[in-house]
């Protein structure tokens, strides 16, 4: 390391110290609640199949009814 | 069956144990990637959730400290990536840094926004040894790569953190 390294790390020591690590409460509660929600959300490859079925319908409206029987 | 055995089986009173016996530590390693309380909360309970959608993939037999900190490791990474550089960095100076408490905070923002400046990779690397003044083999198990390359990180960034700060008339 070059002694323009050394005083950059120097630098970097004095005006930046290290941050408070103490967990300020119990996240529980809230993991729980993200838990819920990402439980309950739809993925995305449901939405785009979704999508893709509406727009097969709309061009070819006959499908519908061979849709249904295959159901 | 330990409540390791539990979790990946999908047990959620054992991801609660394990919850509240790793979330300080999670969030203590976040902070100080991060060095933002508010996103340092929210990506321990990203952390977690990762963690629990892939129970199935975690062995009981090792550790889940080591798992967690690489997840949470990922997590924090993932957050530098998309963070805006103004990034608000928390911590005081040390009192003794420089007489003048003018001269010292103008120095403190310029290195911090030259941190900021960083590619993500770089800057978890020295924001970790450099600031924290944690162990290179620490920080390589943390994430998964070789001294080596933490040693070679830390030099890349500092050589950018010099350009930086030269740019914007600061020569240590």
């Amino acid at each position: 390391m070059s002694e323009h390294d050394e005083k950059i790390e120097e630098l970097v020591r004095r005006t930046m110290a290290p941050v408070d690590t103490g967990l300020p409460r119990d996240l529980w509660p809230n993991m729980l609640r993200r838990m819920e929600e990402r439980s309950a959300a739809v993925p995305w490859f449901d939405w785009a199949l979704l999508a893709v079925l509406l727009a097969w319908f709309f061009f070819t409206p006959g499908a519908i009814p061979v849709f249904l029987f295959h159901m | 069956m330990d409540v390791l055995e539990q979790f990946a089986h999908g047990d959620l009173d054992a991801f609660e144990t394990l919850f509240r016996q790793h979330q300080g530590e999670v969030y203590g390693w976040i902070v100080r990637i991060v060095r933002d309380r508010g996103a340092a909360e929210d990506l321990t309970l990203e952390t977690f959730w990762r963690l629990y959608r892939s129970r199935a993939r975690f062995d009981p037999a090792r550790s889940f400290g080591a798992w967690a900190r690489r997840i949470a490791t990922n997590a924090a990474l993932d957050h530098l990536k998309r963070a805006r550089p103004e990034v608000e960095l928390l911590g005081e100076p040390p009192p003794q840094a420089t007489p003048n408490p003018a001269i010292r905070a103008e120095m403190r923002t310029q290195v911090e926004a030259a941190f900021a400046k960083l590619p993500a990779k770089l800057r978890i690397v020295a924001t970790l040894a450099l600031v924290e003044q944690l162990s290179h083999q620490e920080i390589a198990e943390a994430l998964g790569i070789s001294t080596t390359a933490v040693r070679l990180r830390v030099f890349r960034a500092l050589r950018l953190l010099r350009k930086t700060l030269k740019k914007s008339g600061m020569e240590p």
